[in-house]
C-alpha cells in the first residue's frame, strides 16, 4: 500500500464541523488535523470522518489523543464515524472510543444532535 | 531614482560553470521578487567585476575608464550609476541607476545614502538568496527521495516473496538496497521435472530506469525459462529480446543456474557476472562461463558449464556490492575475504548472516551503502550416496529444517520505510490466506515495529539498516524485526494513560509497542549486544479468525 498524504476539509452540518479525512493519519497529518481543529471554529460538536482513511499508525493515534485533548480544553464534543473494523478494533483498545462515540457513518453522526461534552460511551 | 537592473547571480561563479548556472538561474523565481530593467550579461571575466568588488562606494558609470564590455553595454542600457551589494566581502549583486529625473548630477548626500542603502540590502539580498538556495535543494531532494521510493517499490513487487522447498537443500536469500536503489534481482524459476532456475543479476545504472529494466529482464527470463532446457539458450534469447529495448549505456549482468535438487547437478551459463563460488571438500571453486553481459550486442553466444554439488556443499551467488564495499579506510571487502569466509562450513541461513555480520563489521558504523548488495546460498543438506561429515561439522537439526524463511529484507532507516516493510510482509504472507482482521494486526505490528526500529534502532539515519525476516513453522508465522539498538533497550510494553495523556500531563505519544503487542499472538524482544530483534508471532492453527484459541 503506498502512501497517500492526508487531507482534511471541513464543513458545516447542522452545527456540527465535519471533518471529512482522506489519506494516511500518520506524522505527516499533523498540521492538517490541527488545522482541522481550528477549521472547526466555535462548532460544540466535531465530527472526525475517517470513510477516506486507509491507514493510522500510533503517531496518528497520538494526533487524534491530542485532538481529543484540544476539545476537551475547549469543551468540545469530538465524534467519529466510518472507521474499518480493524481502526475500531484500535480505537477501542486504545481507549478512545470511552471518549468518543464511534458512529456508522456521518449520516448518524450529525443526526444526533445533542451535545455531550464528556464524551460517548466514558 | 530608477531601479533599472539588478546584476546576475552569476558574479560569484566560476567562469567555466558560468553558462550553465545563468541558465538554471533563469527558471528561478528569485528574479521576479525583484523590479528588473533590461538584462545585461556580465562576463565573469569582466573586469569591471572586480572594479566593483574593490569599490568603497557608487560608480559613475559616465566617467569610468575601464575597458569592459559589461560597462559598455551597461551604458547603451541608460545605467548611469552602478551601487555594488557587497555582503560578507563578496559582490553579490548591484543596484543600477539611470540618470536623476531632475538630470542633474547625483550628489554626495545621494551617493552616500545609496551606499548605506547598499550596505543594509545586501546582506538582506544575501539571506534571500541562500533561502532560495535552500528551497531549491529540498525540492531537488524530495523529488529524488520521490524517486527512490518508487524504484524501490518497482524492485521489490519483482523479488521472490518465497524461497523455493527443496527437499535435501537449504536456500537462503538476501537483498540489501543500497539508498539509490541500483538494479540488482534474483529469481527461483519452477521448471519442469522438479528442476529449479536460480538467477542473480545486476542492472547497471540506478533508480527508476534500472529498476524497469530489471523487472523488465526478470519477466523476459521468467518467460524464456521454462521453454528451454539449456540456460546457455535462455541467455541467448533474453539478449536478443533486451537488446533493442535496452536504454543507451545500461546493460545487464546475469548468472543463470538450472539446478537438478535430486542429483545436485546444475547446469550454468553467465552473462557477464560474478561467477559463483561452491565450497568442496578441497576448498572453494569459482563456476566459470564466459558470455557478454544481455542487452550489449547482438548474435551473442553463451557458453554452458555443468557442475555437480555434493552432499554438504555449498554455493554461494552474489553481486559485487558486497566485494565493493568500502570500510572506513576506504578498503573494499574484497574477493579474498568473501571467498575465506565461503570456505568455512555452515548451512545456508547461517552463511549469509555470518557474511552480513562480517560485511558489517568491516564496514562498521554510519556506513552509507553505495551499492546494491544479493546473496544467494546453497546447501546441499542430505541425499546422494556419500554424506560427508566435516570434522566439527554438525547435522542440520530439525527444528532448522522445518524452519521456512520466506522473506529476509533489509530497508535503509529512513523514515517512512516502515510502509515497505508492512506491504512486503503482507505480499509475503498473502499466500497463507490470513483471516482479513489477523492479516490487518500483523501490518500494523509490522508496520510499528518497523517504525520503531527506524526511530529509535537506526536513529532515522537511512545508512544503518533495519533487517526483516519472515519465517513459518507447521504451527507459527514469525516475523522479526532487527535493528542495531542506537537509542538503547527496548522498553517493556505497557498501557499508556490515556487520562493524563488528554488532561495534557503526558504527550499524546507512546502507543508503538502497546500496539504491537496487541496485534500479535506473542511479542518477543532479543537482545544481541546493542543489536535487538523484535520477534512477532502468529499462530496458524488452534486459533478462531480474532486469535482466541479454539
Amino acid at each position: 500500500m503506498p502512501a497517500s498524504r492526508f487531507e482534511a476539509k471541513v464543513r458545516l452540518e447542522a452545527g456540527i464541523a465535519v471533518v471529512t479525512m482522506g489519506g494516511d493519519i500518520d506524522r505527516e497529518a499533523e498540521s492538517g488535523l490541527a488545522a482541522a481543529y481550528a477549521a472547526a471554529g466555535g462548532a460544540d460538536v466535531v465530527l472526525l470522518d475517517f470513510t477516506n482513511v486507509g491507514y493510522i499508525n500510533s503517531t496518528g493515534i497520538a494526533l487524534i489523543v491530542r485532538f481529543l485533548a484540544d476539545g476537551r480544553r475547549d469543551h468540545r464534543e469530538i465524534r467519529a464515524c466510518a472507521l474499518s473494523p480493524h481502526y475500531t478494533e484500535i480505537f477501542e483498545l486504545t481507549r478512545l472510543s470511552d471518549y468518543m462515540t464511534i458512529f456508522d457513518d456521518a449520516a448518524s453522526a450529525t443526526a444526533l444532535t445533542t451535545s455531550d461534552p464528556t464524551g460517548g460511551r466514558g | 531614482m530608477a531601479l533599472l537592473h539588478s546584476l546576475r547571480r552569476s558574479l560569484r561563479l566560476d567562469p567555466s560553470t558560468l553558462e550553465a548556472r545563468v541558465a538554471a538561474d533563469d527558471d528561478r523565481p528569485a528574479k521576479q521578487l525583484l523590479p528588473t530593467g533590461p538584462q545585461v550579461e556580465i562576463a565573469a571575466s569582466d573586469p569591471l567585476l572586480a572594479y566593483l568588488q574593490s569599490s568603497p562606494g557608487p560608480v559613475d558609470l559616465t566617467s569610468l575608464e575601464l575597458d569592459s564590455p559589461a560597462v559598455r553595454d551597461l551604458r547603451e542600457a541608460g545605467v548611469a550609476l552602478v551601487v555594488p551589494l557587497i555582503s560578507q566581502g563578496e559582490l553579490i549583486g548591484t543596484l543600477n541607476l539611470g540618470p536623476r529625473l531632475s538630470e542633474q548630477e547625483y550628489s554626495t548626500d545621494d551617493r552616500r545614502l545609496l551606499a548605506s542603502l547598499a550596505t543594509q540590502a545586501a546582506p538582506a539580498v544575501r539571506v534571500a538568496e541562500l533561502v532560495l538556495e535552500r528551497a531549491g535543494e529540498i525540492q531537488a531532494r524530495e523529488r529524488l527521495e520521490q524517486e527512490m521510493r518508487v524504484a524501490t517499490l518497482i524492485q521489490q513487487q519483482f523479488l521472490p516473496h518465497e524461497l523455493p522447498k527443496l527437499p535435501d537443500w537449504q536456500v537462503a536469500a538476501y537483498y540489501g538496497p543500497a539508498r539509490a536503489v541500483g538494479g540488482d534481482f534474483y529469481d527461483f524459476i519452477e521448471l519442469p521435472d522438479g528442476r529449479i532456475g536460480i538467477v542473480v543479476g545486476d542492472v547497471t545504472d540506478k533508480g527508476v530506469p534500472a529498476a524497469l529494466i530489471m523487472a523488465r529482464t526478470q519477466s523476459v527470463l521468467r518467460g524464456e525459462a521454462p521453454r528451454f532446457l539449456s540456460p546457455g539458450e535462455v541467455l541467448r534469447r533474453a539478449n536478443e529480446i533486451l537488446l533493442p529495448e535496452m536504454p543507451a549505456r545500461m546493460f545487464v549482468t546475469c548468472l543463470y543456474l538450472v539446478l537438478e535438487p535430486a542429483t545436485g547437478r546444475v547446469v550454468y551459463a553467465n552473462a557477464g557476472h560474478l561467477p559463483p563460488y561452491v565450497r568442496t571438500a578441497d576448498g572453494v571453486i569459482e563456476l566459470r562461463a564466459t558470455g557478454m553481459p544481455l542487452g550489449l550486442l547482438p548474435g551473442m553466444a553463451y557458453e554452458e558449464k555443468e557442475a555437480v554439488i555434493d552432499p554438504r556443499q555449498s554455493v554461494l551467488l552474489y553481486s559485487d556490492g558486497v566485494v565493493e564495499a568500502h570500510g572506513p579506510a576506504g578498503d573494499m571487502f574484497g574477493f579474498p575475504r568473501l571467498r575465506a569466509l565461503m570456505a568455512q562450513e555452515r548451512p545456508g541461513t547461517e552463511l549469509l548472516n555470518h557474511l552480513l555480520e562480517e560485511l558489517h563489521e568491516f564496514v562498521g558504523r554510519g556506513w552509507d551503502q553505495e551499492d546494491d548488495i544479493t546473496l544467494v546460498a546453497l546447501q546441499r543438506t542430505g541425499g546422494g550416496e556419500h554424506v560427508l561429515l566435516g570434522a566439527g561439522a554438525e547435522p542440520v537439526s530439525a527444528e532448522a529444517a522445518e524452519r521456512r524463511v520466506l522473506l529476509t529484507l533489509s530497508l535503509p532507516g529512513e523514515p517512512g520505510n516502515e510502509r515497505i516493510a508492512m506491504s512486503q510482509v503482507a505480499a509475503t504472507v498473502a499466500p497463507l490466506d490470513l483471516p482479513t482482521a489477523r492479516l490487518e494486526r500483523l501490518k500494523t505490528a509490522v508496520s510499528e515495529a518497523a517504525m520503531n526500529a527506524i526511530e529509535y534502532g537506526s536513529q532515522n539515519d537511512p545508512a544503518i539498516p533495519v533487517e526483516i525476516e519472515v519465517w513459518v513453522t507447521e504451527d507459527d508465522l514469525f516475523v522479526s524485526v532487527a535493528d542495531r539498538g542506537l537509542s538503547g533497550p527496548i522498553p517493556d510494553a505497557e498501557q499508556p494513560d490515556l487520562e493524563a495523556k488528554l488532561a495534557g500531563e503526558q504527550k499524546p505519544r507512546g502507543w508503538g509497542l502497546f500496539l504491537i503487542k496487541h496485534m500479535v499472538d506473542a511479542m518477543e524482544v532479543v537482545t544481541d549486544g546493542a543489536a535487538q530483534k523484535v520477534i512477532l508471532t502468529l499462530h496458524l492453527r488452534g486459533v478462531d479468525d480474532a486469535g482466541q484459541p479454539v
